[in-house]
Parts: C-alpha cells; structure tokens; sequence
C-alpha cells in the first residue's frame, strides 16, 4: 500500500531541466487562461521524472512558484494521489496488483517472489539499491491478470518464474520486454476466438 | 449471439492496426461532415432513439443528458469531457479502445462536442495508462495533420481542441465531480450535486461528461442510425456493450457482445468456462466490484443488462465480470474488495472514510474465522449507515459488495465465526455497543 511518508533526507533545490520547462510551458497552454493550476499534476508528475521517481519537497515549492499559486495547494495534491513518490523508491519499481481479479489469479504468489528476490518489505530498496516494489489496487488490465507495472510498462499474464526472470533481467541491466508473458498481443481470448473471426486474418 | 458484421469495434483484438488509414479504411471518419451537417437536434434526437446508456457504470441515458446542457452559449464557454479514468477492479474495456480504436473516440468527440455546443475537450486518462495515452495523443497528432480537428474540423466548420489529461492513481476520479475538481488541480474529491456539471462544471462553466465506450459508439450509431442500434437487446437495455471477463476462466477475455446476452454463455462459450468446470462456480461479480456478488443459482439464468441485473438485486455496472470458483475463499476475497475501498476512499465524508476500514477489518477477521457470532449483523448495520449518507455514490459501491456477500453467504460466514459474542450481557454495558442495536433487539 502506498504510504504517504515525507523523506526525511531533502535536497535543497529543484529545478526544471530545460526539456521539461518547455514541456510544461505547452501543458500549461493547454488549460484556458488564469486556469494555470490544472497543470499542478502533470508538473508534479515531469518533477518525479526527473528527479529518479519521487517528489522532494522543494519540488512542490517550485511548482507552486511556477504556477502562482500556494504550495499548501500542491502538497494537497502530491500527498493525495497515490501515484506521487514522496519518499525514493527503486529505479525499477515494480507495482503488483494484488486486487481481486488478480488475486484470484494469484498475484500474491508475485508479492512472495518480490519479497524474496527484491526485499522483504513494500518500499525498501534492494541490496543493489536499484529496485523496490509496492503492492498497489487496481491497475485495470485484469483480463490479464496477474500483471504489474514496471515503471510505466505494464507486465501482463504473469506467473512467479517469469517474474523472477523478470528480475533477474533487470539485475543484470537488460530491460525486459514490456506485454504480455503468454504471448498474447491483446485482451482476446487464448486460442478460441469465437469473435471477429474474419479479422483475424486481415 | 451479436453477429461480427454488427460488432462496432472491429479492431477490438488490434487485427488491422491504429493509424488513420486502416481506421478510415474500417469506416471512421467517413461522412463525419454530413452527420453534423443534420444539425444538433438531429444528432440529440437519434441518440435519444437509439436509447444509448452510459457506459460508465451508471446507465443514465446519454441523449437526455446531452439535451441538459444550455441550448445556446451564454458567457461562459461549454466542455465536453471525457471520463478515462477506469479503475473499477474488474473492468479494462476502455483501456482496448484506448489503444486499439482510438479514432472511435476522437471521432466520437467532435460530434458530442459539436452536439453541446462545447470547443475543448479534455480526456481524462488515469496515468496508469501512460503508454495508452501516447497512443492516443499519436492518434490526436494524427487527425489534427489530417484536419479532423482543429479550426474547421472534417470540413465541419467547428473548432475542436482536444487535450489529454492525466490523472495519477486516484479511484475516486472516476466520479464525474471528483474528475472535475481533478483536472482544475485540486484533490479529486467530488462536489456536491446540485448544482449538476450539465449547469456548472469544469471552471464553473456547463460540462457533459460521458464514459470513452459511450462516446466511442456514437459515430456508428449516427452512421447506422439509432433504429439499428435500439433493434439489438431489449428496450431501454440496447445496442451492444465490451464485456470484460476475469477471474477464474479458462480464458480471461474482454468481448463485445449484444446487450441482454446470458452470463452462463458469456462465461462458457467465450471465456472457456469456468475453471474446474460450471459446478465449480462459486460466484459471479458481475459489474465490476461494486456491484453486489451473484450466487451460483441466480448464474445459471441471468441476462446481462441494466434491468435484468436491477431485478436480481445487483447492477450491470461496467460489465466487468469477476468470475470466482469454489477453490477461492469467497469471504477473502470480498476482503480484498473492502480494502481495495478503504484505500481508495477520499476521506470527505466520515461515514465512508471510517465505514470502508470498518468493514475491512471486520472481513479479515471473518475471513480468519476471529470474529463472533454476531458481527455479522453488525457489518450490515455499518453497510447501512454507509449507503447513502455521503457525497457521491462511492459509499453505495463500497457497502454493496459486502451486502451481496452477506445476502448471499451468510450462512458461511457464520459456520467459520463461533465466538461468543464478547458483550455477552448487552444490557449490562450499554455504552461499549451502539445503542440502535440494542434497542432493535429489545423491540
């Protein structure tokens, strides 16, 4: 579960990188005028890519200079979304979905190898320092179930073995391809269509 | 069963690829100009015919909700804003329109908005779906190259802007007004109604807002007309809808099928059956999981539409079918549920912040066998005092599924749970136990 805790250890300066800058002048752009704090949430989210997937504080700080408006407002948020790290986490950072569908699919069986092979606790880096991982609700892919998101990725029709290859991938630096791990290339039935037949050869 | 030809999205299992061509070659975009050249109130009119209900999960009719919005602009601006925030457990149709018929949705945009009068339109994703999004915003880059949208778009002659926003991992979002307050970069937690969003919504200005599979279906409904569309299902229950099938088959799949089709032959012919065979079935969620469980029995006859799920005491919802066999402990798994609600509760209305970790941890315990005798009457007491005393209906959808299960597995529930009960003597300690219990026992 995503626990909303402030890092203790603060950098004291954030700083758009000329890339993100330009990038967050256009989503501005994008909300009428004066409406500049609709873009609080994209900001927040180029802020925690930029700085290695998690938000400091002097992050919502600048944000809320850049957007004229108070930085009590862009702490709301930061803590009210669960997708906002407030506190580092891992490079790779693995979300398993252990709700329903996939818990009936077994995704427990998934938190049992992040336990094992990444740490023993949600949150905690591994020895390498370079993954965690997180248990977090729904990520609505649950026709594939068990999945996670690596990142931005999302892993899809997942059993333990392939998961440990999955990490055992990322800890020797090779990216694991992203989809599904059954080799199916949307959310259609395996093997019995019965549906769009004609398509499937198109 | 729906035959293919009627199937409105052809490329639900990506068979031809998202890029323009092949979704004009599979009919988007073609007489865009003629069917908004029939004006507003035909467009409003046909929907209303073809008795399209949305296909967020509460089924409100989508040209009565259309027609609520100002005939003429006034000072302030319309919106149209579409709802991508699917988060619903059980539920990932919307994700395969996302990334597989985006230009449905684009399409289906300019003439909702050109229907409501509305020049921006904002899609609101949650940012889970990161990797859809871009395939969206290519889609987006697409037409705008191609004149589908902006100043004159299709050869309209309405200005269209359509901006992706994303949101970041909040459940709650996905309610109409909590979305709102989203996107004006607030805590998304929902507003009071009234005033509804069709009056005063997105910055104070009129607002529709629709679910993608709802906006998605629109352009072939006005090309097919709504006659067609209301021929397929039964009145009021039309047209066709995604099913998403989860949970214990032997092939999870999303489907689009008629609306009113049998469960049993959603989960049998399409799904590969239920794992362990039909007999093994313990439960079926059938509208993502809010909605209340259904039992094995009440499985076996069921149609899937907004009335039919109505008369078994359960809702049509998202269509998102959870299907759970008896190797599951049905008690945990409605546990997770409740703590699926207690994470994603805003924590605005107390009944529902404090209630869904309430019921949380009264399911685990019974799901331990901890519990006593008689909290199972007490969880349904907190379920009633969550239903319907807060804001927006996340209180119904948190309380419903635990209703289901003590409607239907009580029985269970008690058989593992014996303790006595600890105030044994109620009388003697009033003050421990919530006195309306007491007196409903004493009447």
């Amino acid at each position: 579960m995503a626990v909303k805790k402030i890092s203790k250890v603060q950098p004291e300066k954030f700083e758009f990188n000329k890339k993100n800058k330009e990038t967050a002048d256009s989503i501005i752009k994008n909300y009428p005028s004066g409406k500049q704090q609709s873009a609080v949430m994209a900001l927040l989210y180029l802020a925690q890519k930029q700085n290695d997937n998690w938000i400091p504080l002097s992050a919502m700080k600048y944000i809320a200079k850049y957007l004229d408006m108070p930085y009590i407002k862009v702490y709301e948020v930061a803590t009210f979304y669960s997708m906002y790290n407030l506190t580092p986490v891992g490079k790779y950072f693995f979300q398993i979905c252990t709700t329903t569908p996939c818990m009936l699919r077994g995704a427990y069986n998934l938190v049992d190898v992040c336990k094992r092979k990444i740490s023993e606790e949600e949150n905690r880096l591994s020895e390498d320092g370079k993954t965690s991982w997180l248990e977090v609700e729904c990520l609505g892919a649950c026709v594939n179930a068990p999945m996670l998101q690596l990142n931005e990725d999302y892993y899809e029709d997942l059993d333990p073995t392939k998961l440990e290859q999955i990490i055992d991938k990322i800890s020797n630096g090779e990216v694991p391809q992203p989809g599904s791990y059954r080799g199916r290339l949307s959310s259609e039935p395996e093997n019995t269509r019965k549906t769009l037949i004609g398509n499937k050869n198109a | 069963m729906l035959e293919d030809k009627d199937r409105i999205f052809q490329n639900l299992y990506n068979d031809f690829g998202v890029d323009l061509t092949s979704a004009k070659q599979r009919g988007d975009w073609q007489d865009t100009k003629e069917i908004c050249g029939k004006g507003r109130e035909w467009i409003i009119n046909e929907i209303k015919a073809s008795e399209l209900r949305g296909r967020g999960g509460a089924g409100f009719p989508t040209g009565l909700k259309w027609s609520f919005a100002p005939k003429e602009v006034g000072s302030r601006p319309h919106y149209l804003v579409i709802n991508a925030d699917e988060s619903e457990p059980g539920t990932c149709k919307d994700r395969d329109i996302l990334r597989f018929e985006p230009h449905k949705l684009i399409e289906g945009c300019l003439i909702a908005s050109y229907a409501v009068n509305a020049h921006k339109c904002y899609i609101y994703i949650r940012g889970e779906y990161f990797n859809e999004g871009q395939k969206l915003q290519t889609a987006i880059d697409e037409a705008y190259k191609d004149g589908l949208l902006g100043k004159n778009s299709a050869g309209t002659d309405w200005e269209l802007d359509i901006y992706i926003h994303y949101g970041a991992g909040a459940y709650i979002c996905g309610e109409e007004t909590a979305l709102l307050e989203s996107i004006e970069g607030k805590k998304g937690q929902p507003r009071l109604k009234p005033p509804f969003p069709a009056l005063i919504g997105l910055y104070g200005c009129p607002t529709i807002i629709n679910n993608v599979e709802t906006i998605s279906v629109v352009p072939t409904i006005l090309r097919r007309g709504g006659k067609w569309f209301s021929s397929l299902g039964r009145p009021k229950n039309t047209g066709s809808k995604i099913y998403c099938i989860s949970g214990n088959v032997n092939n999870p799949c999303n489907v689009e099928e008629e609306m009113g089709i049998p469960l049993k032959e959603l989960i049998e012919k399409h799904a590969g059956g239920v794992i362990g065979g039909w007999d093994n079935l313990k439960a079926v969620i059938p509208g993502g999981s809010s909605m209340p469980l259904l039992p094995k029995e009440t499985c076996e006859t069921i149609k899937m539409d907004f009335d039919a799920c109505v008369e078994n005491k359960t809702g049509l919802g998202t269509a998102g079918i959870v299907v759970i066999n008896k190797d599951q402990d049905i008690i945990k798994c409605m546990a997770r549920i409740a703590r699926f609600y207690k994470h994603e509760s805003c924590g605005q209305c107390t009944p529902c912040r404090e209630g869904s970790g309430w019921m949380w941890r009264m399911l685990e315990r019974m799901a331990k066998g901890e519990a006593t005798r008689d909290e199972v009457d007490m969880l349904l007491d907190v379920t009633k005092q969550i239903e319907g005393h807060t804001i927006c209906a996340f209180g119904e959808g948190s309380s419903w599924p635990v209703q289901g299960l003590i409607r239907n597995f009580k029985d269970e529930i008690i058989e593992r749970n014996k303790f006595d009960p600890i105030v044994k003597k109620q009388k003697d300690i009033p003050y421990l136990v919530d006195q309306h219990l007491l007196e409903k026992e004493n009447a």
